[in-house]
């Protein structure tokens, strides 16, 4: 046969073959509401546990975790590069100056991938931060930027403030529902691999060393 | 048996169960490899999900999303190729392996790369893409650190979550000097993973077209989600200037808040952490993130058809993580590779046939004890051993149905049971006729050692009582059933 299959009719056709009558759009809207969404939404931790409850997530991931008030970030900043030997940070656009310590240099990034790998790391804020499962939410936006950023580069500093962090999984969706087509990713701890024997290697190809500053109020 | 090319040229599917675990079950060092990893993960497991006090109701959730995705697909998969394409995706439809293969070696082509980069996908192994691009003159190179160890050793993935868990350090180690040039090469976990770094690293800035599976594509967003450890996925995701992702049909869900459950229930059931290390979702393309040119195929390759079988049809549910393969007895002894099909363990058991019509794998719906360890930490709640009984179902009466199926030793031996254990009087006759039969081959510990043709399998591998002198049936009759019709006001049959 000459003719050119069309594997779309075939597929959708073969489908409702199996299914026999189709559903109205309202039908299917109404049965999708009607799943029973019984699991936990929010947890009714208080701040203070809940930031305590970060942390410890974040350290058995072996992240490095601080804590700075409000206008104390950028000395935290500091003391966070002097300990790790860093000259300075690569940057997205859109990180506040209050940030930024006098004496390292801080650059806005371009996106190429071979000069990002020679950076000695980045700096960047987040979307949400979910203390259950201890993990960071990047979204494309300011002082987050391109997903390129927070991947090359071997070592990422995340700055997290304390109003972004909430405790369960639900809860963070429920903060991401208004920018979910933006390129997201989630962060639990440096990158890892436990393919080999089932132990858990730190460092593969993503950063291999994550630090996250806390900010709280004063 | 015509079975499916793999990476290495190997062909899956080309021997039964029974005889692919009777090879297994003599390599000693993968069976060790196998049952440490598998001890392991599921410690991990079972302790992260113990955590969750709403575990259960985030299986039913996940469950009810998948069951109810599934009883629309056809809208479903429709919404999402809208919204992909809005934003800037290609969406391609692909009924067999032969049109997926065409469409990717297409599209490598046309953009004349010579090499690609791969995340770890079972679609993938599943159409035999590796095969499609090297005979074509295109080196497809894994980067997920197990399927570059399967890759290098010229192997076959055995577990989808962990492909290499059959190997352990000291042969990865072995791989790795030889396929990467390093004689000094050490073999703690750290040196391995160090040298795959420096050995991909320089790929990934290079190489401009990834091709990757995907965990979930998501209707109303028209977004896609991909779930992984070491970063690699993220380095294919992001950097290359083309993406191509191969996703079956029935990984789709309705919306990006589903993720809530699922992104809980996958990562505490694959690799027994709270949250694995990267969760990536994207739409189409962004302008100035990631690859500008995005392309998904929708692979159907005999999907579809499962949906008309109302019982079998919860296989479709699955979301790959693996939690069955380690929970399974069988798959403790036998490892992956048994089961000679890209997809291994309880859910390849009933997977695998079904993907081909029950025309190939009919073996594995009996590659089970039917305790059910599967069924319990399933995350979408598949009830295998209920679709393992339906499907051996299926395999008698297609043997039934054919001439040699009919007068085959099997089906009389099953046939006459059926007559006997029909009728209380025919059994109690046939148990009686059994104490006295069965004296030629009870040995003197009181076992039968040995049994006739095809009776045999069971002994095999262990010991049948021998049938008493005096049967239940009998006993009971004798001591019970005269008090107990007078406590009843009725009388018992037997
Ligand atoms: S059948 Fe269930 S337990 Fe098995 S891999 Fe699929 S989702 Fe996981």
């Amino acid at each position: 046969m000459a003719e050119v299959m069309d594997h779309r009719a075939a597929i959708l056709g073969s489908i409702r073959k199996a299914l026999g009558q189709a559903s109205s759009k309202d039908a299917i809207a109404e049965e999708y509401a009607a799943i029973p969404r019984t699991y936990t939404k929010t947890g009714g931790m208080e701040r203070a546990a809940l930031l305590a409850h970060f942390e410890e997530r974040l350290v058995e991931y072996d992240a490095g975790v601080y804590r700075a008030a409000k206008d104390g970030i950028a000395a935290k900043v500091a003391e966070i590069l002097t300990a790790r030997g860093k000259p300075g940070l690569t940057l997205p656009e859109g990180v506040p100056a209050e940030w930024l310590p006098e004496g390292f240099s801080f650059e806005v990034a371009g996106l190429q991938a071979l000069e990002l790998d020679k950076t000695p790391g980045v700096l960047t804020g987040c979307t949400v931060a979910i203390a259950e499962t201890g993990s960071i939410v990047l979204q494309n936006a300011a002082a987050q930027g391109a997903r390129i950023l927070s991947l090359v580069p071997d070592y990422h500093l995340c700055v997290v403030f304390a109003e972004q962090v909430v405790l369960t999984v639900p809860e963070a969706f429920a903060r991401l529902e208004g920018t979910s087509t933006l390129p997201t990713t989630f962060v639990s701890g440096p990158s890892a691999t436990a393919d080999i024997e089932m132990t858990r290697i730190k460092g593969v190809h993503g950063p291999r060393f994550l630090d996250v500053l806390i900010v709280v109020e004063a | 048996m015509s079975g499916v090319q793999t990476q290495d040229g190997t062909q899956w599917n080309r021997q039964d169960f029974p005889e692919a675990a009777k090879e297994i079950l003599e390599q000693s060092q993968t069976r060790k490899n196998v049952q440490h990893a598998t001890n392991v993960i599921q410690g991990k497991r079972n302790k992260v999900v113990a955590e969750l006090p709403d575990w259960e109701d985030l299986r039913e959730a996940g469950a009810q999303i998948k069951a109810h995705t599934l009883r629309h697909l056809d809208h479903y998969l429709a919404e999402f190729e809208a919204n992909c394409t809005a934003a800037g995706g290609h969406v391609h439809w692909a009924s067999d392996a032969a049109e997926a293969n065409r469409i990717i070696l297409g599209l490598v082509q046309q953009h004349d790369a010579k090499e690609v980069i791969k995340i770890k996908t079972m679609t993938s192994e599943e159409v035999g893409l590796n095969a499609t691009l090297e005979a074509n003159g295109i080196a497809p190179i894994e980067t997920d650190l197990a399927e570059l160890i399967v890759q290098m050793g010229k192997d076959r993935p055995s577990h989808f979550v962990a492909p290499a868990l059959h190997v352990n350090r000291a042969q990865v180690r072995a791989i790795f000097q030889k396929e990467m040039h390093l004689p000094d090469l050490g073999d703690r976990p750290e040196d391995l993973a160090t040298a795959a770094r420096t050995y991909l690293r320089e790929k990934y800035l290079r190489i401009k077209v990834a091709i990757s599976g995907g965990n979930f594509l998501i209707a109303d967003s028209g977004g896609m989600c991909i779930v992984e450890s070491e970063g690699n996925g993220r380095m294919c995701l992001t950097l290359p200037d083309v993406l191509i992702s191969i996703v079956g049909i029935e990984k789709v869900i309705p919306s990006f808040q589903d993720l809530e459950v699922f992104l809980q229930t996958l990562p505490r059931s694959a690799t027994g952490e709270r949250m694995n290390p990267y969760n990536s979702t994207w739409c189409g393309v962004h302008p100035g993130d990631g690859p500008q040119e995005f392309h998904v195929v929708l692979l159907d390759n005999g999907r579809s058809p499962i949906l008309a079988d109302k019982e079998a049809r919860q296989t479709l549910q699955c979301i790959r993580c693996a939690a069955c393969l380690n929970a399974c007895p069988v798959y403790h002894q036998t490892g992956g590779h048994a089961y000679e099909s890209v997809y291994a363990g309880p859910i390849g058991a009933i997977l695998t046939p079904q993907l081909h019509s029950m025309k190939e794998g009919r073996s594995l719906p009996y590659a089970s004890s039917l305790c059910g360890a599967c069924y319990q930490v399933c995350p979408v709640k598949i009830n295998i051993p209920e679709v393992l009984i339906h499907l051996r179902g299926k395999v008698v009466q297609e043997d039934q149905a054919t001439l040699a199926g009919k007068f085959s030793l099997w089906n009389i031996g099953m046939q006459a049971a059926a007559f006997l254990f029909a009728d209380a009087g025919r059994l109690g006759l046939a148990e009686r006729v059994g104490a006295v039969g069965q004296k030629v081959l009870v040995s003197k510990n009181g076992f039968i050692e040995w049994m006739p043709l095809m009776l045999g399998g069971w002994t095999q591998t262990r010991d049948l009582k021998a049938l008493p002198a005096q049967s239940f049936r009998q006993w009971w009759a004798k001591e019970k059933a005269p008090s107990a019709a007078a406590k009843n006001g009725r009388v018992s049959h037997g």
